[in-house]
């Protein structure tokens, strides 16, 4: 009995010393997300958008297959760095996938440029982010159009004249996007009549948004991350602030409807993508599995992380080879490439795409229109 | 600034500090006693917020069941807490069971993340009507949780200086205030005495917690560490181990906070920063806080 189960621990041995002789390397991409912290649901949405992708495009290239390496950065500045660094020297990665904000990225560029990793940002819209960096990507629009398109939303189609601007300070996201609609609001010729601060993690807005109240706006310009969105809406509601609210790509998360209620109602934000402008076929794919897989409504997130991915693959199947530098160089060439938000094209780090308008109502993300850049 | 704005501030202001009240006269009340700062304050009034939470969205229970619950399992949590991590140091130097209680606040907020998800859970459709509803006393806007909150913390700071001042349990915990040693040679169960002072300190962040949610609509496992760290300020500010302090302190801070941004709009982002540069002013100035005594030392 003894010599059996020796005899069996040794052939074991040998499939498993010839199993992974014969297993080829994989080709590592590494996940630098917020999954927790404040801004825990863009990097979990993100994350959903990237497993789905790889079980509908068959995660392999060149023969070999792609693994993602996951790691939180707990929505984290220093912390994104210390991931990007650690995603790069111990896990080996190839181009990392992430961070989804701004001020995040920033940070972790840093990082890219040193070891001469490409990194793409799936949603991270501060011009800042890649200006200035030749290893930073991003798979989205950038601020100074959609601060621009929004302006003009409110200006033309909302008739507002007297604009009030509660800010993030914390965010560069935040900081940049009220600059770009403040500046194209008052080039419009309408008025800023109040512009208040507050801070990621904070819960009482009241004391800014008395003195909003006080100065009677006619829009309310709040372009933070979707819990100071929702809690924003609320207070400013309860306050009896009736100026409709207007936001940026930030509010797009089920948490904005949870926490916001019926305050955020009729809240309408630029975005940077609606499932019904799913043009692609890819994309009409991915917004089928989604719904089948997660049994909810699809978000920009996710489908912006999954572009990142294909973004990816495309560069290192045309690179034809796993080498960073070449990754990078592939990336920045990546022309009319099929991804699921549309088609993308790379243009100094940034990809060129229309920014979508929605609403809520009942509770639901609607589309309202599309502009195009 | 007009009229109707400064009451409409000073209306934020105390529905802000009433809360702040609330959470302090728990955190002052065990160190008045412990000579402990108890980090894990805001990270029990979390999990308070948590119970309620899920008592109300999952067992569908009614709100006069849902908050004797909370706070009697905060309570629970509160009597582990000290025996497993507080109770085992009791004889050590007074900075060790501070270091354990910031370990046993960030051991809270991870297992919070990790149990509960990183995710904030909307509150707003269960929260009462009482508490939901807007005032609106000519053109001034009260949120229902302005009126109800400052009541329940004036209530729960006569209910705790009733049990302190005029209960057998509450000379006991005077007694182990003044000291321990001399109080455990009378006879007395000082575990237990302090077992009760966790019990009812860790209640009444739950009905912080709860309080919390009413007014912000979310939680989220991080939700304790900035009321906890106001609190913490409005009790050094009152003078902390005094309970009428930290309720003084509470509204102080709250109102302290608002007026920052009412009177200041152009640093309204530094609010945080006015609040604990206030902390550090009193730190420096007046340690004892303003009803505090100065601390005479044990022989």
């Amino acid at each position: 009995m003894k010599k059996f189960t020796l005899v069996l621990l040794a052939g074991l041995l040998v499939l498993a010393l010839t199993g992974s002789a014969l297993a080829v390397e994989p080709i590592k991409i590494g996940l630098n997300l917020e999954m927790t912290g404040a801004v825990a649901a863009y990097g979990q949405m993100g994350y959903e958008g990237l497993q789905l992708i790889q079980e509908l495009v068959k995660p392999e290239v060149l023969g070999r297959p792609v693994q993602l390496v996951l790691m939180d950065n707990k929505s984290d500045k220093a912390e994104a760095a210390i991931v990007a660094d650690r995603l790069i020297e111990k896990e080996k990665v190839v181009a990392i996938i992430g961070t989804m904000t701004s001020s995040a990225l920033l940070s972790a560029g840093a990082e890219g440029e040193k070891y001469k990793v490409p990194m793409i940002g799936p949603s991270t819209t501060n011009p800042l982010v890649t200006q200035g960096k030749k290893y930073v990507f991003r798979a989205c629009f950038i601020d100074p159009f959609q601060g621009k398109i929004a302006a003009k939303f409110a200006y033309d189609q909302l008739k507002a004249r007297r604009a009030a601007i509660l800010v993030d300070v914390a965010q560069d996201y935040c900081v940049g996007l009220g600059k770009f609609f403040e500046d194209e609001f008052k080039r419009l010729g309408g008025r800023v009549v109040a512009k208040q601060f507050i801070k990621t993690g904070d819960q009482d807005f009241s004391a800014q948004l008395t003195a909003i109240k006080n100065a009677n706006p006619d829009i309310l310009y709040i372009p933070n991350y979707y819990t100071e969105i929702a809690l924003a809406a609320r207070q400013a509601r309860a306050l009896g602030i009736k100026a409709p609210i207007l936001s940026g790509d930030g509010a797009d998360a089920p948490e904005l409807v949870q926490i916001g209620g019926d305050a955020v109602e009729g809240l309408m934000h630029t975005a940077f993508w609606h499932e019904k402008a799913a043009m692609t076929p890819l994309g009409k794919k991915y917004v089928e599995a989604y719904r089948k897989k997660y049994g909810k409504e699809p978000n920009a997130f996710g489908a912006l992380a999954a572009d990142s991915y294909l973004i990816i693959l495309d560069a290192i199947k045309r690179a034809k080879s796993a080498d960073p530098t070449k990754i990078r160089d592939a990336i920045e060439a990546t022309k009319n490439l099929e991804v699921v938000t549309g088609t993308v094209t790379i243009e100094n780090g940034d990809a060129i795409k229309p920014v979508v308008i929605r609403k809520v109502v009942n509770g639901k993300f609607e589309y309202l229109a599309t502009v195009n850049p | 600034m007009t009229l109707e704005t400064l009451v409409q501030q000073l209306m934020n202001g105390i529905s802000l500090g009433s809360l702040y009240a609330l959470i302090a006269i728990g955190y002052t009340m065990v160190y008045g006693i412990l000579r402990l700062i108890n980090f894990a304050h805001g990270d029990v009034f979390m999990v308070g917020a948590y119970t309620a939470f899920y008592l109300v969205s999952f067992f569908l229970l009614p709100w006069w069941a849902v908050v004797p619950l909370t706070l009697l399992a905060a309570a629970l949590l509160g009597m582990f807490i000290d025996r497993v991590a507080y109770r085992p140091l009791r004889q050590e130097p007074r900075i060790s069971a501070l270091i354990t209680a910031v370990g046993v606040s960030f051991f809270l907020e991870t297992l919070g993340i990790v149990v509960l998800g990183a995710r904030p859970k909307g509150f707003t459709e269960y929260i009462p009507g009482l508490f939901a509803r807007v005032y609106d006393l000519a053109g001034i806007k009260i949120p229902g949780v302005a009126v109800w909150v400052p009541l329940l913390s004036l209530a729960c700071l006569g209910l705790l200086l009733y049990i302190i001042y005029n209960t057998k349990v509450g000379m006991a915990m005077r007694a182990v205030a003044t000291d321990i040693e001399t109080v455990r040679l009378m006879g007395v169960n000082v575990d237990r005495i302090i077992s009760y002072t966790f019990a009812l300190g860790s209640a009444l962040a739950a009905a912080g917690g709860i309080m919390w949610a009413f007014k912000f609509w979310q939680i989220q496992p991080l939700m304790g560490i900035y009321p906890g760290w106001k609190a913490f300020t409005a009790a050094v500010v009152g003078g902390i181990g005094n309970i009428t302090g930290a309720m003084l302190g509470g509204f102080i801070i709250g109102l302290a906070e608002i007026m920052a941004v009412a009177f200041f709009p152009d640093f309204s982002g530094y609010r945080d920063a006015f609040v604990f540069a206030i902390l550090i002013a009193f730190l420096l100035v007046k340690p004892t806080g303003i009803l505090g005594e100065s601390l005479k030392e044990k022989v």
